[in-house]
């Protein structure tokens, strides 16, 4: 019986394969079926995931075994409906606050966290000193790096017109710029191939089994 | 008079076709094209090396299916190399789907390394909402965030786990990340709060965005970035896996989008020089 479900799902997957590979010739009724079983079963899935790995371990369990010790989880619990009186447009102003408080203390938690690795981290990892690269690929990169992040931050700055002297640096940052999404560009082709392999990989494989899974 | 631009466009159907075919066949005739390795990925093999024997390693499954090709292999890889230099896997998953992820590279590993017992080498703490917050109170208590395993048993019956009560006796962690919650808030809480050696591994569409954290203030130990990387990591601890097979596969398609922005470019100027020209008589 496992294997007949196995092989069953295996089948399913390779039609919905197909199916959702159809829309690159034109639109059709096979794309949309797929689609929105997709988005439906997405859904269903993350509403049932929720409900018990997150609700019943984190909130209905310890409040319902030990509510002396754990009283503080009945805040969240609170917040999470005032969260959902945005469904009764009547009470929807209720909402306002659980999200005030979300968005209040995000910031504050990654103001900090964001502002050390991101700014200060990210400074400290260029201010190196280039020429103690141990070949010479090494130094030229390290030269690159400062050049560049020096560069890109100043075509950045907009309070001063870009002319002169100025204007040149801010053009070489403009470069750099243009490179690195050049690389961003080069990573995103590489990684949507590496899912075309993944699916004919499963075609190929645990479909057809033509190649070794 | 030059052609419009639709009669120059060529039908984007037979793009498709080519780079389907360009994938399929080399999956099936396989060509053997070199793996070179980089020097992102050889920081990562060093730093599995360098560990003791025995050390605590956290592996961190923050992916769902849609990101399983690129980082799967990647899991696959460094989980075979923890398990080969005798280091204890303690896996957690900020992404609810990550459990799965590492159990199904649990049991394909189970047949090679029969010695690793669960509880002892391995152990499985499930998944936990909360991204960030989540890291840092592990960070703070390890034991309140995860009391029980995947299966829901007390972490207390696990040798694993003794003496885990914070980040302070882990050898390192490891984030299979395709976003967020992911690699960069490990960086900013394990590593940057806690200190613990960091690396990772991410998908090729993250990785412009991840890689500035390889750098002189070690944020990252290196960083496996898409499928190439996983493929660079089979060839050094000599496991070829789906990774290497999708290599030839990858560079045949790389070769024909190269070709067809050589071709774009080239009819591009061949038409805009036309269109010049014409214009002045």
């Amino acid at each position: 019986m496992e294997s007949f479900f196995t092989h069953l799902g295996v089948w399913l997957g390779a039609l919905f394969t197909f199916a959702i590979f159809s829309f690159l010739y034109k639109d059709n009724p096979f794309y949309k079926i797929a689609e929105q079983l997709f988005v439906g079963l997405s859904a269903g899935y993350w509403f049932v995931y929720t409900i018990y790995f997150i609700l019943i371990p984190n909130l209905f369990d310890p409040l319902s075994q030990d509510l002396a010790h754990n009283w503080i989880k009945l805040i969240p619990a609170i917040l999470g409906i005032m969260m959902l009186m945005r469904l009764i447009p009547s009470q929807e102003w209720i909402s306002r606050f659980p999200i005030a408080l979300i968005i209040g203390t995000t910031s504050g938690v990654f103001f900090m966290r964001y502002l050390k690795s991101d700014v200060l981290n990210q400074l400290t990892a260029t201010m190196i000193n280039p020429f103690t690269g141990n070949h010479w690929g090494e130094i030229i990169g390290s030269i690159l790096l400062i050049l560049g992040t020096l560069s890109g931050v100043i075509y950045f700055y907009f309070s001063k017109k870009h002319e002169g002297s100025f204007g040149v640096v801010a053009k070489a940052g403009i470069y750099f710029l243009m490179v690195s999404f050049g690389a961003a560009f080069g990573y995103t082709a590489m990684a949507r191939i590496s899912l075309l392999i993944g699916r004919l990989q499963f075609l190929l494989g645990d479909w057809l089994g033509i190649i070794p899974n | 008079m030059a052609g419009t631009r639709k009669d120059k466009q060529l039908d984007r159907r037979w793009i498709f076709l080519l780079i389907f075919m360009g994938v399929a066949i080399p999956l099936i005739f396989t060509i053997g094209f070199p793996i070179e390795t980089t020097e992102n990925v050889r920081l990562v093999n060093e730093m599995i090396d360098k560990t003791t024997k025995g050390s605590k390693v956290i592996m961190s499954f923050d992916y769902d299916p849609a990101s399983k090709p690129e980082l799967h292999p990647m899991g696959m890889a460094i989980m075979n190399h923890c398990f080969e230099k005798g280091l204890r896997v303690i896996v957690v998953a900020l992404w609810p789907m990550g459990v799965q992820m590492a159990e199904e590279i649990f049991s394909d590993l189970t047949e090679k390394y029969p010695q690793v017992i669960y509880g002892e080498d391995y152990i499985n703490l499930g998944y936990k909402a909360g991204g960030i917050v989540t890291i840092q109170a592990m960070g703070s208590n390890f034991r309140e965030v995860f009391p029980k395993d995947m299966n829901g048993n007390e972490i207390d019956d696990f040798p694993i786990l003794r003496g885990v009560e914070d980040f302070s006796n882990i050898g390192f962690i490891f984030s299979l990340s395709a976003g967020d919650p992911g690699i960069k808030q490990w960086v900013q809480v394990a590593h940057d709060k806690y200190g613990v050696p960091l690396s990772g591994g991410v998908t090729g569409v993250s990785a412009p965005a991840i890689l500035p954290y390889v750098n002189e203030q070690k944020q990252l130990n290196g960083l496996l970035a898409g499928l190439k990387a996983a493929a660079e990591y089979e060839f050094l601890i000599e496991t070829p896996g789906t990774a290497t097979s999708g290599m030839d596969a990858q560079s045949i398609a790389h070769l024909i989008i190269i070709v067809f922005i050589a071709i774009g470019n080239i009819t591009y100027w061949t038409t805009r020089k036309k269109v010049k020209r014409e214009g002045e008589k």
